[in-house]
């Protein structure tokens, strides 16, 4: 590949280094501290699916809370069964006048059967919605548009239906995880520990993916999805895989954000947080695993210490973040951090090709394209892409397609 | 008399307008079928309509027998029915080789696809040499000519082996040489595939082309050789009577 | 007769959505750009009409303000953006945090109210006129809007932009002024949203967040740039919002709301109406 090969080498011992520092920490950091870390870990899990989603495949998702939520509750309902013991209901219900075990909640009582389902819930949720979605064709902006919805109805159903689920407190006060004692900080570092070897094995999977052929076949999806068909493959099911994929990703980081945080609730799960998930991506970098993961860390690193510090400064900066990033860095850090390594570096190749190896920084993003090429006869522009649809890819296309004429 | 694909009474309507009507169309395996008209003519319509992008207001396609009315993309695809566009679409960000492993790969169920590429496979290495892109194997399909994505968007449909390949305006916007090329291509193609080629350039029409079927306002005007073709009156009068005044046909 | 009034609730209901989504329709339709934004110009409408406590002077006042805050969006950050509908949405996303933010730090996190004028109140029938009155300026702004895109030169250039932008661009349409008058008004009608949302209950600085999405999905279902599509859609979404709301509750709405769309994509994928023509994307 026309990877340059200190690049790669600087990548590989970078992600050991970082490796090596996620081992170390509990020796290195306070309780409280660790407690934080394994916080922003668990949504570094949740970029690794939205990178999948979005950074390779284009599908933006703005409705992960939703998966992630399903993965917590799922969790969450296991614990809470635990904790108020055998025939006995969970706090919250006793409190709302609950009487009887909901039928919904009983089997949770099997951590066999609750495990599973913090996969299976978000998976099955995922290929349902992406299959319907996908088949019609459904893409771009609609389905974005659409996930949120999602996300929003999602959060209405948890605050409504109090008895069942803890209402707006969510599922609070979770205390013990499968027998370890979450106050007592030597056990609840197994529990990081848990977390750091889920973030390792999701890398390694979404790793895998990305330079398996199936990797390849979606940014061949993403950068002209209707191209693809006439290859003799089904974008829709490539799309439903790969968007399962992240939603069964985000389910293992809800699952693991229960017994870290102790609380689940829908203000961890609803619009505006589904958007924080998606946006730490983009500030580190969709196409960039490394970029994905960093960004997660970073970005709720910096959201815990500002928000409580200066809330509504955290929010302005916040919001000029987002900003600044798609107006002058849509690659987000990993791009600035590549495109200066190449510059640094006395560049032996241009570009970074999308290929292979662990950050694929696209050298030029996907511009949005008339993939289907069924524009009228126009042998000589390649870029002929009516502004008015919305485009399969998005990138910071500085020759969109706006022929503009002087009146 | 039966043909490879065979089109029986196709009618084709956007929003009212007939781009195709009464549609009768025959090619027989192994043929080189050039395909012509005046622009809504409806040919990129009628490829339309065998790939499944356009659904027939009525009408059969038949390939090998089999129906395709009604067939998705990719199952016609899956069936051996390969076509390229007037505007090449090739993958930018992936290498011109990826391109071809990716387009040759399309019979390989899921697990295989979970694994990386190794090595290069023995038809995408022939198809690197018949095209000519060897040299360019690993750099990014983005930086190819326009005369080289089409030879790649041809690499892409000759390493699917379709036994039909239907081809929209491959030497559109080429150079003399490029076109030169491309005409030997898909002479050296033609050999062991059936082809049907839409195509304006009279020269090149003139150089390549055995069969032509000449279209005209969605209806069949009239087929036969291309000096037959050239001397029908009513061609000469829609097609080639209206661009026999300029160097070059009007596309 | 509670069906009769669970109606007229879903379609003032509808009427709202209505004035939300027109806006959207046509910055989606026609320039493709996700406006997170659009929201946070309810407030701007609806705080108008806290400001002047006077809801008909609130209206062209919340137009023209929230108008002109669309139009200095679109010409700072938006048009940069062309093309690039995903990037909009998150780019919109950072103005809506900001904007939120400020009219928190301004007027304070709690709800505030507007007091209705005296001929407001009360209803007839049990219909109030609060929403008797939503319904007849939703269905103004629509009539307007028509007559806008059908009869008026502006407007006519709009909808050849929206259908092919290199066709009107070429053919003397100056695209860039179209864009910004069309953000414009967009902009505005949801500023008048605003202000008919404070006829409804008191109104917080997270009013926006709470409607954009219905409205999106009222977009989404009626078609791009579709006027038609978006009246439909939105009292379509209204009545049957108010009906499952009634029959059920309130909470098992929305996820009603969200099948019965998905449902209908598979039907018409691209929405109630669709603009046609022979490039797909």
């Amino acid at each position: 590949m026309t990877h340059s090969k200190s690049f790669v080498g600087t990548t590989t011992s970078f992600f050991l280094l970082a490796g090596l520092l996620l081992l170390a920490a509990p020796a290195l950091l306070p309780a409280f501290r660790l407690e934080l870390l394994a916080k922003w870990l668990c949504y570094a899990i949740v970029a690794v699916g939205i990178h999948l989603a979005w950074g390779r495949g284009g599908m933006l998702t703005l409705g992960q809370g939703v998966f992630f939520g399903l993965g917590g509750y799922a969790m969450g309902m296991h614990l809470k069964l635990t904790d108020a013991g055998p025939g006995q209901l969970p706090d919250f219900m006793v409190w709302s006048g609950v009487e009887t075990l909901p039928a919904l909640w009983a089997p949770f009582r099997n951590p066999a059967f609750a495990l599973a389902m913090v996969v299976v819930l978000p998976t099955v949720v995922a290929i349902l919605l992406g299959t319907l979605v996908f088949r019609q064709r459904v893409r771009g902006a609609y389905f974005a548009v659409l996930s949120q919805a999602l996300a929003a109805a999602f959060v209405i159903l948890l605050v409504g239906q109090q008895g069942l689920t803890g209402g707006t407190n969510g599922l609070t006060n979770v205390q013990f995880f499968f027998g370890l004692d979450l106050y007592d900080p030597a056990q609840k570092r197994i529990v990081y520990y848990l977390v750091v070897g889920a973030l390792g094995l999701v890398f390694l999977a979404a790793w895998q993916l990305s330079r398996s052929r199936l990797g390849r076949l979606l940014v061949a999806i993403r950068d002209g999805e209707d191209r693809v068909r006439f290859l003799g493959y089904d974008p829709a099911v490539v799309k439903t895989v790969v968007y399962a994929v992240s939603a069964a990703t985000a389910g293992i980081a809800g699952a693991l954000f229960v017994p870290v945080v102790g609380i689940l609730g829908p203000a961890d799960l609803g619009v505006v947080p589904s958007l924080e998930m998606l946006v730490a991506v983009a500030i580190g970098g969709r196409f960039s695993l490394g970029g994905a993961i960093g960004g997660a860390v970073l970005y709720n690193y910096a959201s815990t210490g500002l928000s409580e510090t200066f809330p509504s400064g955290w929010t302005y900066l916040q919001g000029a973040m987002f900003i600044a990033v798609m107006l002058w860095a849509p690659r987000g850090l990993a791009g600035l951090f590549s495109s200066g390594w190449s510059w640094i570096g006395g560049f032996r190749e241009r570009r970074f090709p999308g290929s292979g190896g662990l950050s694929s920084t696209p050298a030029s993003l996907p511009e949005p394209k008339a993939a289907s090429a069924s524009a009228p006869a126009q042998a000589t522009s390649s870029t002929t892409s009516s502004a008015s649809e919305p485009a399969p890819a998005s990138g910071p296309a500085p020759s969109s397609a706006r022929g503009e004429v002087p009146a | 008399m039966s043909g490879q694909l065979e089109v029986r009474g196709l009618r084709v309507v956007f929003d009212g307008f007939q781009a195709i009507t009464d549609l009768d169309f025959t090619v027989q395996p192994g043929e080189l079928r050039f395909l012509i008209g005046p622009n809504g003519a409806g040919k990129t319509t009628l490829i339309d309509v065998v790939t499944g992008r356009t659904k027939p207001a009525s009408g059969s396609v038949r390939f090998n027998g089999t129906e395709l009315v009604g067939r998705r993309e990719h199952a016609i695809v899956r069936l051996g029915v390969g076509r390229t566009f007037q505007t090449s679409v090739v993958f930018e960000e992936l290498s011109v080789l990826e391109n071809l492993d990716l387009a040759a790969s399309f019979r390989r169920g899921l697990p295989a696809l979970l694994r990386a590429r190794r090595g290069v496979s023995g038809v995408v290495a022939a198809v690197l040499d018949t095209t000519g892109l060897n040299a360019l194997a690993d750099r990014p399909a983005g930086v190819l000519s326009h005369g080289q994505r089409q030879w790649l968007e041809i690499g892409m449909l000759l390493v699917q082996r379709p036994s039909l390949l239907l081809l929209d305006e491959p030497v559109a916007g080429m150079s003399r040489g490029e076109r030169e090329r491309t005409g030997h291509l898909l002479q050296a193609v033609a050999k062991d595939h059936t082809v049907v080629v839409i195509e304006h350039d009279m020269e090149f029409l003139r150089r390549f082309a055995s069969q032509v079927t000449v279209l005209h306002e969605g209806r069949l005007l009239c087929e036969g050789t291309v000096g037959e073709v050239q001397a029908d009156p009513r061609v000469q009068e829609v097609y080639l009577g209206r661009s026999s005044s300029k160097k070059e046909p009007v596309v | 007769m509670a069906v009769l009034n669970q109606l007229f609730i879903g379609a003032s209901m509808g009427a709202v959505l209505l004035l939300i989504a027109l806006g959207l329709t046509f910055t989606f339709g026609q320039m493709g750009v996700i406006n997170m934004a659009h929201g946070e110009f309810l407030l701007v409408g609806a705080y108008t009409a806290y400001l002047l406590q006077n809801v008909v002077l609130a209206l062209p006042v919340a137009f023209a303000v929230a108008g002109a805050l669309g139009l200095v969006l679109e010409r700072l950050l938006i048009r940069r953006f062309y093309g690039r509908p995903l990037d909009t949405l998150l780019l919109t996303f950072g103005v809506s945090l900001i904007l939120q933010q400020l009219a928190r730090d301004i007027f304070g996190a709690p709800n505030v109210g507007v007091t209705a004028p005296a001929w407001l109140t009360g209803g007839i029938g049990g219909f109030p006129y609060s929403r008797i009155f939503i319904l007849v300026l939703a269905l103004a702004c629509v009539a307007a809007i028509s007559l806008y895109l059908t009869r008026m030169k502006q407007g006519r250039r709009m909808r050849a932009v929206m259908q092919n932008r290199q066709l009107a661009a070429v053919s003397g349409v100056a695209t860039e002024r179209v864009d910004q008058l069309t953000f414009l008004i967009g902009s505005g009608l949801a500023g008048v949203a605003g202000v008919a949302l404070t006829l409804i209950g008191p109104v917080g600085p997270s009013l926006g967040t709470y409607y954009i999405v219905d409205a999106f999905l009222i977009v989404v279902a009626g078609g791009l740039g579709q006027l038609r599509g978006a009246v439909i859609a939105a009292f379509v979404l209204g009545v049957l919002n108010s009906f499952v709301e009634f029959w059920t509750d309130a909470s098992l709405a929305k996820v009603v709301v969200f099948a019965v769309i998905v449902a209908f994509l598979q039907l018409r994928p691209q929405g109630l109406f669709v603009l046609r023509s022979r490039a797909l994307t």
